[in-house]
């Protein structure tokens, strides 16, 4: 409680976390839906925001504000993937890496190195037209995302480990018979979990942005499953400002600034929170 | 020779290994793709309503597969590969046959180069210096309300910051070009008209490439100014009885520019894949715009080509700036 009580005196957390319900309350809405927002000519075409329909009707015949609903569900649901299944990743690598070192950690480093260094954009591209099918289902393509965004975190985790491995409880936890996954798992876990959390937060922030990117190419997720991505491809694909119905265009884009800013704004509030030096740099010193 | 052993020779040799592996996965994701170019060349003729018969068929795969490099075993397409990459001969274009890749490369290089280079150049200056004042008056009431502006911008990707500003700026109040890198119909010679003709396309990319660097190094630049800020031999130099503005641009921000002149050079590639980005979007006819179209195409040489280059000048980029930090920062010392 008393966490909660700091954190929500920054502005940005208290913003982050008032937009994330919101979110969430329309994720919940949803399952509430009177019809599913994919079908087309289910509501009259082109009509602008009203009560009938709350954010308008696309060129299509589909309600935009339901269609919401679904693509933030669709779109955090892909994040989540991608950000669990790396954050996995990276923790073992970083842990073996960092407790194992020499020969083990030479050889995950440099292959973490190698997805660091290949432009990812291009490898992207590559990859999601090569498993244009496989990529279609939203676990696949998180887990696509997850395999290019574990090198970096890998490394973090792994320095810090490899500080924890000098410090005198390591010592004497070997000396009392400890076993090494124990040791691991139970004293050094609770060390890395600021780091895997705010990493987690961030790699969400990076999924989201890479499907909408993907999803702009016409690549990625399958194009009737409603995502931000997709929602703005298809209000660009049928040039819905050259239409006149703004609304269309504007609902995708607008979510994704509030989910980015959202994203972005709890990441700072919370390191800045688990890094003392950081805040004291912000606030200022000498007042 | 301890430097050379030590420090030089694991990243020569990681700087080559991870080249090596870049390059053959670009030989072979491509190989990959389900897009067949022979088939997709030969319904092209059908579609302009050329009858093949089904013997002359045979003939016709067997000529393309020829003409685009692809027959043999794909060991033997791995050797030739290597053989005319390292001549720099990347074959013909399957898409634009037979224009050679290397022109097309070539071609539109000159656009992103240029693009690039302005744009991280403009950036990197407007975003140190005014966050290099901005940290140093960061009570100051501007200096907050530009904070808040780049806590806002920051989070904002490549692609949805230039969607934004091209509704913005051209469609809803049509001020700049809605896209393209020249105006239809002009010649592509050395007089004003055709440079502000490609000057007014630019605009939009260029600014959104800056906006989004020049947030960055502010951010970074101002965090770092904040530290000098409160080193001793500001407080003397106050105390001394200098000129403010001299402490401010002599002392402070000169001192505090070294982190970010590597940074400079790290965020090279991300800004590499921002601006293929912004290409896409504003239809900038650069390295972006042809990789845009070479994979709707399945344009093999092409991707293949341009994935080639963008890892090899990654990796020669990243592999120089490992052996220019120790002359940077002597307190990375190598080991």
């Amino acid at each position: 409680m008393e966490i909660l009580r700091d954190l929500f005196r920054d502005y940005r957390f208290t913003t982050a976390f008032v937009i994330f319900c919101v979110l969430l309350f329309l994720v919940v809405l949803s399952f509430f839906s009177p019809y599913d927002p994919q079908r087309m000519y289910q509501t009259q075409r082109g009509r602008p925001p009203s009560l009938r329909h709350l954010l308008g009707t696309t060129w299509l015949g589909q309600d935009v504000f339901w269609q919401l609903t679904f693509a933030i569900r669709n779109s955090l649901l892909i994040a989540l993937v991608a950000s669990l299944v790396s954050r996995l990743i990276a923790t073992l690598v970083g842990m073996i890496a960092g407790y194992k070192g020499g020969v083990v950690d030479r050889i995950l480093m440099s292959l973490g190195d190698t997805t660091l260094v290949l432009p990812s954009l291009i490898v992207f591209v590559l990859f999601s037209v090569i498993l244009r099918d496989w990529v279609k289902n939203f676990v696949n393509l998180g887990l696509l995302l997850a395999f290019f965004a574990w090198a970096w975190d890998a490394r973090v985790i792994r320095s810090q480990v490899l500080s924890l491995r000098e410090r005198d409880f390591t010592f004497v936890a070997q000396l009392s018979g400890t076993r090494t996954f124990g040791l691991v798992t139970k004293e050094y876990f609770p060390f890395l979990l600021p780091i895997i959390f705010t990493t987690f937060i961030n790699n969400m922030h990076w999924a989201i942005g890479m499907e909408i990117f993907l999803a702009y190419l016409g690549l990625g997720i399958d194009p009737t499953v409603p995502t931000i991505g997709t929602m703005l491809q298809a209000a660009i694909y049928r040039q819905a400002f050259f239409l006149g119905l703004w609304w269309w265009l504007v609902t995708p884009i607008a979510l994704a600034l509030l989910v980015f800013i959202a994203l972005y704004w709890l990441s700072l509030s919370l390191s800045e929170y688990l890094d003392p030096r950081a805040r004291i740099q912000r606030i200022g010193l000498q007042e | 020779m301890s430097f050379i052993r030590g420090y030089l020779l694991p990243r020569a040799i990681q700087y080559v290994l991870v080249t090596f592996l870049g390059l053959t996965a670009a030989f072979v994701l491509p190989r990959l793709m389900p897009i067949n170019p022979i088939q997709q060349r030969i319904a092209q003729y059908q579609s302009f309503g050329v009858y093949i018969p089904p013997e002359q068929r045979d003939v016709m795969i067997r000529t393309l597969k020829e003409l685009y490099g692809l027959e043999g075993t794909l060991f033997e397409q791995y050797i030739a590969f290597w053989k005319r990459l390292l001549r720099g001969d990347f074959g013909p274009s399957l898409a634009q046959f037979p224009t050679p890749v290397m022109e097309l490369v070539s071609r539109h290089l000159p656009w992103t180069l240029g693009l690039l280079a302005l744009t991280t150049l403009l950036g990197w200056v407007f975003g140190t210096i005014v966050g290099g004042v901005a940290g140093y008056y960061a009570r100051s009431r501007w200096a907050k309300i530009l904070d808040g502006i780049a806590m806002l911008v920051r989070p904002i990707p490549y692609y949805i910051l230039s969607l934004l500003l091209l509704l913005l700026l051209a469609y809803v109040f049509p001020i700049f070009p809605l896209g393209g890198g020249a105006a239809v119909g002009v010649q592509l010679a050395l007089n004003l008209q055709t440079i502000w003709s490609i000057l007014r396309h630019a605009a939009l990319p260029a600014l959104t490439l800056i906006i989004a660097g020049g947030v960055t190094h502010f951010q970074a630049m101002k965090l770092i100014v904040q530290g000098v800020r409160a080193e001793d031999y500001v407080t003397y130099a106050k105390a001394a009885g200098i000129d403010e503005r001299r402490v401010v641009f002599r002392y402070v921000i000169r001192n505090a520019m070294l982190p970010t002149v590597t940074q400079l050079g790290l965020s090279f590639g991300f800004v590499f894949s921002g601006a293929l980005i912004t290409e896409m979007v504003f239809a900038y006819p650069g390295i972006g715009w042809v990789l845009y179209n070479a994979v709707m195409n399945g344009d093999y040489n092409l991707i293949m080509a341009i994935a080639c280059i963008s890892v090899v000048a990654i990796t020669t980029s990243v592999f120089i700036l490992d052996l220019l930090y120790p002359l940077v920062d002597p307190r990375v010392r190598y080991r």
